[in-house]
């Protein structure tokens, strides 16, 4: 199997804007809606080349997902853009009336999401868009990892038929997912193999989990770590097929614990095989100020808090 | 072509179906139907190009959104008796597994229905979408949008305004049911909405006036705000409508706003309506 190393740095949200210029290229019908915040999503590139398909709405959000859906009407494959706040908490019912229930092929795409927004603190660090987002019938929930995969991954929604929540970051993040890996909606993506443990991280914290499992290797424990890059549809089968050989589970993800990526799987394992569980996530507390690093280790979402969480539920098998 | 009595006919069926339909369940909002009645009449029956054979991109057709989502009764007997679905159907109105559920949607697949609404403020949006769709597909149609006086509380609306006379959304004609009235009294007590002409104008906005409970004007003032489509502003109308028109006991008050009537007011109401295309 593949070694995944670090070949680079980058933010996840550049991955975004490359590939929608890409999208733009391939094909007529994608367009960019914007509340504000071109540079910070990375479209400028986009707005350049395609200004008629491209809609700055201003600092209007609401009005931004509600003109998305219409434009679904006569084939249009809108991507929306703002930070994951404005994207999801502010306009929840706009989501959930046209375009989740009216079931519309609108990409929601929402930078700065999680606690590695930084400084700005926690009126715009939001952690619980993946639960708002995952929550509603019909909408596809991805998180990617590194710049390759955002940009993987955008490609990938642009051929998906039907809602998208899509969460990437701000930060220059480690880029370690090979530029030609595959990406497939809903596919987990296998790491490291391993016996003793199985990882699944979203996110931020899929390369601090790798590095979590190069101290645990030396710590004479193999862990299995896998992507879980689409947190719904949740890959069932690939989690199942993992926690059966190692039997025991740590989660990890810039996310509250409540409704994230932890939330799922403990719901599918508590359903299908009940597992002895840890969870890396933020515990019912709003973020604040401070570097993206600072704040990963203030609040528990370092390498260390995955080796930790892995030594405890490998105790408690 | 049809004339003006032929369209008051149909509206007179599409008042007793809705009246029948609500009855049937015991639940719906009769008041802003029966007042909205006559321009969705006109509308479909006269105003706009549409195609039955429904197709959810509605391409080189006209298009409708019902923002105040809680008048479906009136839409889906307008949309039944254009041929969008059978007439019949009229009788699942908010059943158990109905396509036509109590506020619209296209999740059970009815055709007619484009988007979900029923949550307020936001049908203005929506068509401004499908208007800059229709721009970029080279569609010469319109897009219609139906909102209650009430709605235009909500906050979104007034970003959509914003937004569509800046961006010179033309090929858009927006209808606000002016009826003075919501759920929990006249507008003017609940949260007045002061001078619209004098808002919309301010915002940029074409801005046009008309009864909308009288056919001969409706579809005068349909065909006026057409031709100022395509001149760089969006199109405005403040429809004065009284709620529950055509029903003499509904009429003058907010109270029917989301009640359904008893089977002797049905009968009542009934009495003054007669049948004209037989009932479903």
């Amino acid at each position: 199997m593949r070694t995944y190393q670090k070949i680079g740095e980058k933010d996840t949200r550049s991955g975004f804007g490359e590939a929608l210029l890409e999208l733009g290229r391939n094909n007529t019908n994608v367009v960019a809606l914007c509340a504000d915040l071109i540079g910070s999503l990375k479209m400028d590139a986009f707005v350049k080349e395609f200004p008629e398909r491209f809609f700055q709405i201003g600092i209007a959000e609401a009005n931004m997902i509600g003109i998305a859906a219409g434009l679904t009407i006569g084939g249009k494959i809108p991507f929306t853009g703002t930070f994951a706040n404005f994207s999801t908490g502010r306009v929840y019912d706009q989501i959930r009336q046209c375009v989740a229930y009216s079931n519309k092929n609108v990409k929601i795409c929402a930078s700065h999401a999680g606690i590695t927004l930084g400084e700005d603190g926690a009126t715009h660090q939001i952690m619980e868009d993946i639960g708002l987002m995952k929550m509603l019938p019909n909408m596809v929930v991805i998180n990617p990892c590194d710049f390759n995969q955002t940009k993987a991954a955008t490609m990938a929604i642009a051929e998906h038929v039907g809602p998208v929540y899509l969460r990437f970051g701000r930060p220059k993040v480690p880029v370690f997912i090979p530029e030609d890996e595959p990406f497939v909606i809903g596919k987990a993506l296998q790491l490291t193999e391993g016996k003793d443990v199985s990882i699944f991280a979203t996110g931020h914290l899929v390369w601090k989990a790798l590095e979590a499992v190069h101290i645990l290797k030396e710590k004479g424990i193999a862990a299995e770590l896998i992507n879980i890059h689409t947190i719904k549809p949740l890959d069932e089968e690939a989690i199942l097929r993992s926690v059966a050989k190692t039997h025991c589970v740590v989660t990890a993800e810039e996310h509250m614990m409540n409704g994230g990526l932890g939330d799922s799987i403990a719901q599918l394992l508590a359903r299908k095989l009940p597992t002895p569980l840890e969870m890396v996530a933020v515990d019912d507390k709003f973020g604040e100020s401070g570097t993206p690093d600072e704040l990963m280790t203030k609040f528990g979402l370092d390498t260390v808090n995955v080796v930790e969480a892995v030594l405890k539920v490998i105790g408690r098998r | 072509m049809l004339t003006n009595d032929d369209l008051k006919n149909i509206a007179t069926q599409v008042r007793r179906d809705l009246l029948r339909m609500i009855h049937a369940v015991n639940s719906g909002h009769p008041g802003g139907s029966l007042g909205c009645t006559d321009v969705i009449t006109c509308l479909y029956f006269s105003a706009m190009e549409h195609d039955p054979k429904f197709n959810m991109d509605g391409k080189d057709e006209d298009i409708f959104f019902l923002s105040n989502g809680h008048l479906s009764a009136a839409w889906y007997s307008v949309l039944a008796r254009s041929g969008y679905f059978p007439v019949s159907e009229l009788a699942s109105f908010r059943k158990l597994n109905t396509r036509l559920q109590g506020h619209p949607t296209p999740a059970e697949h009815i055709p007619g229905v484009r988007m979900a609404s029923g949550s307020l403020g936001q049908g203005m949006s929506n068509a401004i979408g499908t208007a800059l769709a229709k721009k970029l597909n080279k569609d010469t149609h319109l897009v219609y949008s139906l909102h209650g006086d009430g709605e235009l509380q909500e906050g979104q609306i007034w970003e959509a305004v914003m937004y569509a006379a800046a961006k010179k959304v033309d090929n858009l004609i927006s209808i606000i049911d002016c009826n003075g009235k919501q759920i929990d009294g006249p507008v003017e007590e609940v949260l007045s909405l002061g001078d619209l002409h004098a808002k919309f104008t301010a915002f940029g906005w074409k801005v046009l006036e008309m009864n909308g409970n009288n056919i001969a004007e409706v579809i005068d003032m349909l065909k006026i705000a057409k031709a100022n489509t395509c001149k760089g502003q969006p199109i405005i109308i403040l429809m004065k409508t009284e709620m529950g028109f055509g029903v003499d006991f509904m009429m003058g008050t907010h109270k029917w706003h989301g009640v359904a009537p008893n089977d002797q007011q049905l009968a009542d109401a009934l009495a003054q309506l007669p049948v004209t295309l037989g009932d479903y």
